[in-house]
This record gives C-alpha cells, structure tokens and sequence, in this order.
C-alpha cells in the first residue's frame, strides 16, 4: 500500500491555497503592518500612504475608514464567512456589506485595527489586494457557475487563473484608471459581460477544450457604454497573452488627463472597434507568445485545488419537494421567486435574499453570517457565493434539504422571496457613507421595499429591476436597471431622477432619462405610478422592461409627471 | 541623484544632459529625445543613452536601438504607469539588453514591478531611503504572472519563484 497522506479537504468552489499561496499573503500582511506604522509614526504623510492603504482595500469614507475585503469570483467558505462575521462583531458595527462586485465591505473600521484584520483574513486565505485603485479588480463571476442547468462551462477556473495572473501584475497595476473584468460561462449572461471593461464567456471549443467571447469596453459611470464583441473564438491557450495585449493597449493609450475619460471604454469609443482590436492585435502578433501562454497543465493543475461537491441526491428528493411546497404556500412562492435549476437531478441552487421588507441591500450581521456559514455547512458544502445582485447564494442544495434550509432562513429574516422583482434593489452607499454622494440612496431603496413589500404583490408585479445611484459615478448601476434612479442635487436638495429601459443582461441597454428629476419625498409615489400603468398596459407575460421597449418612454412620462 | 541597482546603490557614470546643455567632450551622455540625433553625431565609441517620455512610442527607438547603451524611462507622477509597457515593450519586442533606467517619482511600493518589467536601474527621487528600498526588493518570494525577466516557473504552477 503506498503511504500518501490524505490531502486535506479542498474548498468546493474555489481555489485552496497551499504553503506558497499562504506565505504570499503574509509577506503582504508585513508589508502593510510596517506601512501602518510608518504612517502612525509620521513617518508617512497621509498622501504617501493613500496609495499605499488604497492598495490593500482601505478607503477613507465620510465618517470613517471603510475596508473593501475581495471575495474572488464571489465564493467563499464557511470558514471564510465565519471569520467576516468574528471581524463584524470585533471590529465593527456587527454586520457587514455585500456589494456589486461580490466582494465584502466594513464601514466602521479603525486605522490601526487593519493591520489585524488583514492578518485575520489571511488566516481564512482571503485579503483586500486590489479591491481599490487603478489595476485589475476582482474577478466576478456568475452566481449559479458550476450548478446551472444552462451552463456550458464553469468559468471559476478561468476567473482563479485571471485572479492569479492579475495579482500585482507588474505591468498593469497603475493603470489610467480601475479595470474590471467579469467571466461566465453560459449564454445567459447573469455577470452584465457588457457593461464590463473587459466581459469573457466561456464556451466549448470545436475541439473539445475551452475559447472565450471577448467583450470590451462596457461600463456605467457617467458615459455608460455597452461594450463591444471582439472575437468569439480566442483559445483558452491565449487567453493569458491576449488580456495582455488587450490591457496592455490600453495602458499605452489610454487618457490620463482627466479621470472621467480614463476608462477603456472611452479608448475603445476613440479608436473605434475596428481601430482597437488592430492595436491589440499587432501586439499579440509582436509577444512572446510561448511566455505568456497558458498550457492545459497549468488549467489543470489550478483544477485539482478546487474542491468538487460530491452529488448525491435520494431518488425521491424531487418528489420530497414537491410535498414540501404543496402543504406550503410560502416556501412555495419561495422555490418560485428564489431558487435556480441544478445541472444534477435532486439538487437545486437558492438564493438567500439580503433585501428584507425595509431593509438596507446587501447588509448581513454577524449573526446572519455564522447562521447562513451553518446552513452552508449543513446543505451546501461548505460554500456560498455572493451574487452581483448584493445577494448569496446556496449552490448545490438537496431538494429534499430545501424546506429545512428555507424554514431557517425564515428564522432570521433571511427568506424575502423577492428575486429579480420589485423588492431586489441595488443601492449604492449614497450620502450615507460616501463623500461624493448628491442624495441618500439607501432610504430610496427602504422606502420602495417597504411599499412593495407584499410577496403576492411582487410576484403579481413580476420581474423588474430598480437600481439607485447616489450621483453619476454609478456604483449602484442604475444606467442597466429596468428603473434607474439617480440622486441629483438642486439648489442642495436631494433630487432623484428617473430612468428607464436599462438592462444589463445578454439584452444589455442603457436606460434613457424620463424627465425633469423628482424631490424626495415625490420619488417613490412617482415609481409607484410607473409600476401602475405597466400593470394596466402589459399584455402576455410581459417584463416591465417589454412593455416598456414595446410603447415606449409616452406612457410613462404621463404617468410620473401628469399628476405631479 | 543616488542610483540603484539591484537593491544597492551603485556609482553613476553617466552625465544626464537636458535640452540646452553642451556635450562633454568625452564620456557616457543620457540625452533627451528630442537631442537624439546630436547624441548619434557623437564618435561611435561614446556611449549613448537617451530618456524618453512617458508616451513615446518604443517602436520609434528600433533603428537606433543598436546604438544605445541606455533607455531612461520616466514616472511623471507614479500613478503613470505607461513606463512599465514601455520597459516591457523594449526587451520584449526590441530585444534591447541594455541598461533600463526608471526616472521622476517611483515608489519604493513599485520596485519589484519595475524590475519585472525590465528595468534595471532606478535613479532615486530626492528624499527616498534606500533602506526601504532595499527591503521592498526582498519582500516577496513569489509571484503569479511571466515576466521578461523569465523566472522560473513552479511547477506546472503560474508562480514564478522571485
Ligand atoms: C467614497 C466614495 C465611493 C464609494 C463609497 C463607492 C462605493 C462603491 C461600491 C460599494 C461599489 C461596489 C464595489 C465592489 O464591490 O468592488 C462601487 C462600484 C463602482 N464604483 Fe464606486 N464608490 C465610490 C466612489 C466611486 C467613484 C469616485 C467612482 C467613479 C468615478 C465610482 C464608480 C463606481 C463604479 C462605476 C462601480 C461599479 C460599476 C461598474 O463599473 O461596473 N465609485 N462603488
Ligand atoms: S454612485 Fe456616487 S454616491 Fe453612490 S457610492 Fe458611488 S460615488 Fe458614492
């Protein structure tokens, strides 16, 4: 019998880092550690240290430090979750903010309490390297990779490759300005590829391996572009060298003379598609291709450190389920609203809402945290994904377990069964937390929540995205929402200005403004209304977003503005 | 201005001429561009160098690149990281073996990237500690990309020992 010694248990869905990965971390933990105390000594002014802390996730906020930890390619472990709740209630306001980009946000954190922290995280393998600044952000991914029933293939390798290879890129951290890419892998776009500067679908390859679609050039802010298809055939073996030559371009020519022009998409818009991809095509051409290529054994071997759920569902845990949601009408409009088709019969993805009735989007507390670690624990492997919906996600759920895992999600107001409806809003910080803010975005979105908090009435409703933006930068996406809401300032009063027609999907749009922007306290009758006349207008089973294309912006704009 | 090399500070032999001042008769010059052909004028045995900006395009530099010792690239303010391609861009597409120097206001934080770029020396801005320097050099073991500096691979792995 050989003697191996059992390798221990990698995480299911994402990469398990081992001694080297670990001694990484901790070299970067030092560095900071020593870079904090330069600057409580003085040594360091604060300009000297912005950059530095910028570099490890940490932004100064209107009231107080804010740390941005990653969550790469929105997955995490229940070790991992555990130690974000421990950090919550240790170092914070007890809870925590899931956001956009699937990562982690504390908005109550002390200077000389990160160091810490920091070391903490890299105990659970996790850190803030690069959730801030002008490089490679985190990778995001699609909620439901690798459980979908529509999915060809599962990017979270690839996006594990991107995160490797992007870290302290040599080359591309000091950017004309952030960069972010998102990877799916299947033709339902659930990752918004086009509103990204750099979108990646991966697919099978004519000869059995991997390729990509590239998009470039996407993104919100206050010029919002849908990106631009670049090739549908770019081999997984170049898919390393030929982001480097994508980025690279963009390094050399993008603008650096005024931030809001620094994104790709403005160069990509400049040199015309046609005009960017001959540029990046030149410099593929002109590489060390053989340097920069990604051989199958290093896909490979990157593979073998996720770890892969084991699925083994009874044969009648389909039929358990269907028991389950007919003696329950609730959990039934639940399986409905918030769950998602496995690839493997038995299994089920669900999704656990973090937008409660009145409550604030994405914000979890230390005790929800340890609960939904618990029940990944118990019904999931181990795992949780964080959706770019500021929601999490319980992957691979037996259908048999789903009744167990909803009753004690209901348990901790954890169960809104309001998925991609009226109740599921994304809300950036707003003047809450951010010094760049106009208007309060948060109260928006509690109000709304509130007002549409009836599960029949949001089923009734149907699917409908609203997306709340604080000012134009566009943290909260609403250029992509069904409803966009923009908090403007007039005369120093919170205005909100409405517009319609985004998505960010395989159907991605940008919203066209509505109208003269509305106070505050008018904003959410005038939403109530629009909603109202979609009701009375839709035919079939219509979206809003349908209706809308369909008889366009008229309809709407009586709707808002002939009463008020 | 303290030079270094390697994370140690090493002796400058080189005379940096802006855009008026006159040649020495003899010795190693660093050029700006735009006195680029003055500087080829040069006997054939003086050692040339010329600094470029930050958006010059390397591709200019191919024909004359067999005449020059020394490439200075420049960080305006160090959130400008176009220096880094063009470092890049010239061992990579032009081959250049020569000395790459890193000018204007690097930090230390930026060091090890500079030289993965293929820079190789760094002219210090004033008021830098070269001790901080020199630990940034040896901070990490790892890395997880390819460089031009062609770093051994671990493995099958995308780490590269350091
Ligand atoms: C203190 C001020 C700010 C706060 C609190 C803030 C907050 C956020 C948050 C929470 C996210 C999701 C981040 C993540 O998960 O990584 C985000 C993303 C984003 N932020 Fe900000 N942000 C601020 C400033 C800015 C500024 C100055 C800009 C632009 C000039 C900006 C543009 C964006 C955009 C465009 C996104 C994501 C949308 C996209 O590009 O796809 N933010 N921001
Ligand atoms: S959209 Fe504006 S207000 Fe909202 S977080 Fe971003 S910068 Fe701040």
């Amino acid at each position: 019998m050989p003697d191996t010694i059992p390798a221990p248990a990698l995480p299911v869905g994402h990469y398990g880092y081992d001694q080297v990965d670990r001694a990484f971390l901790a070299d970067r933990v030092e560095q900071f550690r020593d870079q904090v105390a330069r600057r409580i000594a003085g040594t360091l002014s604060e300009d000297e240290f912005k950059p530095l802390r910028l570099m490890n996730g940490l932004y100064l906020q209107l009231h107080a430090y804010m740390l941005r930890i990653a969550v790469p390619y929105g997955v995490l472990d229940s070790r991992q979750l555990r130690e974000l709740a421990h950090i919550a209630r240790t170092y914070d306001r007890d809870y925590g903010h899931f956001t956009t980009r699937q990562n982690l946000q504390f908005n109550w954190i002390k200077l000389e309490d990160t160091p810490d922290i920091l070391a903490r995280l890299a105990d659970v393998d996790m850190h803030a390297i690069q959730t801030s600044g002008n490089c490679i952000r985190n990778v995001t991914c699609d909620q439901f990779a690798g459980a979908a029933q529509d999915e060809l293939v599962d990017p979270r390798v690839h996006a594990e490759i991107l995160r490797q290879w992007s870290t302290l890129h040599p080359e591309f951290t000091f950017l004309p300005r952030k960069f972010k890419i998102a990877i799916s892998g299947s033709p339902n776009d659930r990752v918004a590829a086009r509103f990204h500067d750099i979108g990646l679908v991966a697919k099978p390859a004519p000869d059995g391996g991997t390729q990509f679609d590239v998009f470039v050039g996407g993104g919100m802010g206050r010029t919002p572009i849908v990106g631009v298809h670049l090739r549908d055939d770019l081999p997984e073996e170049d898919l390393l060298a030929y982001l480097e030559a994508m980025v690279r371009v963009y390094n050399e020519y993008g603008r650096r003379d005024n931030i809001y022009k620094a994104r790709i998409k403005i160069l990509v818009q400049a040199l015309g598609t046609e005009g960017y991809r001959q540029k990046v095509d030149a410099e593929f051409a002109a590489m060390n291709r053989a340097r920069y290529r990604l051989p199958p054994e290093t896909v490979a071997a990157i593979r073998a450190r996720f770890g892969t759920p084991d699925l083994h569902a009874p044969d009648d845990a389909a039929a358990q389920l269907d028991r389950a949601r007919r003696a329950d009408p609730a959990f039934d409009r639940w399986v409905r609203t918030n769950t998602n088709p496995h690839r493997a019969p038995g299994y089920i993805s669900a999704v656990i809402s973090l937008k409660p009735a009145g409550g604030i989007p994405g914000d979890a507390t230390s005790a929800q945290m340890d609960l939904i670690a618990d029940l990944a624990d118990r019904y999931a492997f181990g795992e949780i994904r964080v959706t770019h919906m500021q929601n999490l996600v319980l992957g691979h759920v037996r259908q048999d377990e789903l009744y167990a895992v909803w009753q004690a999600l209901r348990g901790a107001d954890l169960a809104a069964a309001n998925i991609g409806l009226i109740g599921d809003i994304i809300a950036c910080p707003g003047l809450d937390y951010c010094s760049l803010a106009n208007a309060r975005s948060i109260p928006i979105a509690q109000k709304l929540s509130a007002r549409f908090a009836s599960p029949e009435l949001q089923e009734t409703i149907g699917p409908i995205e609203i997306k709340i933006s604080g000012c134009i930068n566009a943290c909260g996406h609403h250029h992509a929402g069904h409803i966009g809401i923009l908090g403007v300032d007039k005369k120093g009063e919170e205005y909100f200005q409405l517009t319609l027609g985004g998505s960010p999907g395989s159907d991605a749009s940008v919203g066209q403004i509505l109208g003269p922007a509305l106070p505050e306290d008018a904003t959410v009758d005038a939403i109530a209304r629009l909603v109202d006349a979609y009701l009375v207008h839709r035919t079939g089973g219509e979206r809003f977003l349908d209706t809308y294309r369909r008889l366009g912006a008229a309809l709407f704009k009586d709707a808002v503005y002939a009463t008020a | 201005m303290p030079l270094l090399e390697n994370g140690r500070l090493v002796p400058d032999i080189w005379t940096i001429l802006d855009e008026e001042a006159p040649f020495p008769a003899t010795g190693p010059v660093i050029v700006p561009l735009s006195r680029l052909e003055e500087g080829l004028a040069r006997a054939p045995g003086e050692k040339l160098g010329v600094a470029i900006p930050q958006d010059a395009e390397i591709d200019t530099l191919r024909t004359v690149l067999p005449r020059l010792s020394l490439v200075a690239v420049t960080f305006p303010i160090f959130r400008d990281g176009r220096a880094f391609s063009q470092a890049r861009a010239l061992r990579e597409h032009l081959h250049f073996t020569g000395e790459i120097r890193a000018t204007g206001k690097p930090l230390p934080d930026q060091y090890e990237f500079l030289l993965r770029c293929g820079v190789s020396t760094v002219d210090l801005p004033p008021g830098s500690d070269p001790e901080v320097w020199a630990r940034a050099h040896t901070r990490f073991r790892t890395a997880y990309q390819p460089s031009v500096l062609g770093e051994r691979a671990e493995g099958v792995t995308l780490r590269r020992v350091l």
